[in-house]
């Protein structure tokens, strides 16, 4: 049995292949699908609007991201109905991390909030540098130091 | 307490109202159920045995009996099911509960009707069936026994897996919406219509149909059977507690009512409906203390465990709840890790101070009325448990009924828009419909479905349900 069925937790190394490389992230934002069960599903593949995830025939294909393609719009981040999906970014000296979000309250443009890894461990704080909808779910950017780019996987406002 | 606000759903409430509870006067919402206005209003308590035991809400759809109250007189009325209005007499019961003798029942003729297809249920299943057969010209009578209609669909707040053809990225709510509004109008649709009983003899398939106050005897030509599934119990002390709710029960007070079920919870089992649910409870503004699971593992989609894990919610593999704390309604749990064996394991016990223990244990298939009407049945536990047999084309032993949703097995709400597709071209195609073509695509979309290693056991369970239902056909 793969310990991440035991945990809930993805470590880095079942990762392989799926995170985009630092150079390309130095270029601008790219997304990182967390997804890595053959489950039968593919609107992220669906909403791309550039065409740079594949699942193709069956369904319960893990999803294959261009990383050369993706242009970091974000649709599927706000797609996957598995919140699984996630946008990194190391351009302009500036790390930041895209993450959806669906609690209450949503963080403002300039809160601080609190960086939360895999596990639901608090790993710091970051401020939130853009929040936009897409579709019904919220898609939160965070500033944050550089090495926390590929551990931070989730937000939390501040005495929410 | 009620939700005024929620990170998905938007809940508009009806006209305020008043109705007594024991005498005491309680305000609610035009539209709530009587289970669901008293929990908003802090009563979790809802009758006693007769030893004095108290009873509260589990399933709240109606099917476990465990909320039954005396309402204007009537006893063993279920609460979670029947609509509140101004100016309700709502006791609690002490036992079965007695006739009010003021109270006269007025004897009335049983008003009998025709349908050509009558469809059982209008959750996925049901009105995905209905849909099919108007757009072939065929009327069908919709029944369903709740006042909403979609089944579960109404309280999925999270998007749906699959393909665009089953709707996937829509949050199951707007699912519901969309069939609701595909065959309103259209279909003859009765709410509250609560089936006491199928009899099918001779040819002759009659339903009897407590509605409106009133018994109707409907005769029908085919019948599309989709009830549904009800939710599992598990065995420990003090489980009677108000406050063990089923996971359904919890989704139905928050996403339905918008009324908080409770402050703190425990989840036990980590399948995709306590992981699921355990993050609704979270937008809801409910602490999730932990998630027991007593397998070694997982069992849901590790993306839903990482939704819930990253928001600091611990999931505690082989380990289970071993008591509910509390006199008169959970004040705690205690939890302990278990052994190969699912014994608990001395000395790692831990108290929760959680007020709401949540059961997420697995679902069994509602057959009763596929019992009584002769379909013959199989113990399937990959399916959830007895099973009607039916064939690929969902048609059980008896001829003219059809089978759909977790009724024919349990899965889930994609799957189960297929199979009322597939029940209703099955039964268009013995009235000589063209259909062929329309049948093996749902059918390949339905084995596109059960791929994979989460699709194992439905798959497997369904082959051996087929296995059965040919054994049958030969015998």
């Amino acid at each position: 049995m793969a310990e991440f069925r035991r945990t809930g937790v993805l470590p880095l190394g079942k990762l392989e292949g799926k995170v985009p490389p630092r150079e390309r992230l130095l270029r601008g934002p790219c997304a990182t699908i967390e997804c890595v069960e053959w489950i039968p599903c593919n609107p992220c593949e669906e909403v791309c609007p550039v065409g740079a995830i594949t699942v193709g025939d069956p369904i319960t294909n893990t999803p294959n991201l261009d990383f050369e393609r993706c242009t970091g719009c974000g649709a599927c981040v706000g797609t996957c109905p598995g919140l699984a999906i996630f946008l990194l970014d190391l351009s302009g000296g500036i790390a930041r991390v895209t993450v959806p979000y669906e609690l209450l309250p949503v963080p403002e443009t300039g809160e601080v909030v609190e960086l939360l890894s895999r596990a639901g461990e608090v790993l710091g704080q970051g401020k939130v540098t853009r929040t936009r909808r897409v579709g019904t779910t919220w898609i939160v950017t965070v500033e944050l130091p550089a090495e926390q780019i590929f551990e931070v996987r989730a937000v939390r406002v501040c005495n929410g | 307490m009620r939700l005024e606000r929620h990170p998905i759903l938007e809940f508009v409430r009806g006209k305020r109202i008043t109705f007594t509870f024991d005498g005491e006067s309680i305000e609610a919402y035009e539209g709530e159920t009587i289970a669901a206005a008293l929990h908003a209003a802090g009563i979790r308590v809802l009758s006693r045995t007769r030893s004095g035991a108290p009873r509260g809400l589990f399933c709240a759809i109606g099917k476990c009996s465990s909320c039954l109250m005396t309402v204007d007189g009537i006893p063993n009325v279920r609460t979670c099911v029947t609509p509140i209005r101004e100016g309700m007499v709502v006791e609690s019961q002490r036992g079965p509960g007695k006739l009010n003798p003021v109270f006269r029942h007025r004897p009335h003729e049983a008003v009998c009707k025709e349908a050509e297809v009558v469809i059982v249920g209008a959750g996925p299943a049901g009105l995905s069936a209905a849909k099919v057969l108007l757009n072939h010209g065929i009327r069908p009578l919709v029944l369903d026994e709740n006042p909403h209609l979609g089944g579960q669909l109404i309280k999925q707040t999270h998007k749906f897996f699959g393909s665009r053809a089953e709707r996937a990225g829509t949050r199951g709510f707007s699912i519901a919406d969309e069939l609701v509004e595909e065959i309103e109008g259209e279909a003859e649709i009765l709410r509250q219509a609560r089936v006491l009983g199928l009899y099918c003899e001779d040819g002759r398939r009659v339903l009897a149909v407590a509605h409106a106050e009133k018994l109707l005897l409907v005769a029908a030509k085919d019948l599309v059977v989709a009830t549904g599934a009800q939710e599992r119990f598990l065995l420990f002390p003090g489980n009677h507690l108000p406050g063990v709710y089923g996971a359904g029960a919890v989704q139905t007070l928050m996403n339905v009512y918008g009324v908080k079920p409770g402050e703190r919870a425990l989840m036990v089992g980590a399948g995709n409906v306590g992981l699921i649910v355990s993050y609704q409870l979270l937008q809801a503004g409910v602490e999730v203390d932990a998630v027991v699971e007593a397998m070694p593992e997982i069992g849901g989609y590790h993306v839903h465990a990482a939704k819930i894990r990253r928001l600091g919610v611990p999931i505690l593999t082989s380990h289970t709840v071993v008591r509910a704390l509390g006199k008169e309604r959970v004040e705690g749990a205690m939890i302990a890790q278990i052994d190969g064996k699912f014994e608990p394991i001395p000395g790692t016990e831990r108290e929760l101070a959680v007020d709401l223990i949540c059961l997420a244990v697995g679902l069994n298939p509602s057959t009763r009325l596929l019992e009584q009407a002769g379909a013959q049945m199989g113990y399937v536990p990959e399916l959830g448990g007895r099973v009607p047999l039916h064939s690929p084309l969902m048609e059980t032993t008896v001829p003219g009924v059809y089978v759909a949703g977790d009724c024919a097995g349990i899965g889930e709400a994609s799957t189960a828009m297929l199979e009322g597709e597939l029940a209703a071209f099955s039964l268009l195609a013995k009235k000589r419909f063209e259909v062929r073509e329309k049948i093996a695509l749902v059918q390949r979309s339905l084995e596109k479905l059960r791929r994979g290693p989460f699709g194992e056991r439905p798959r497997t369970g369904k082959e051996k349900v087929f296995t059965l239902m040919k054994e049958v056909a030969v015998g």
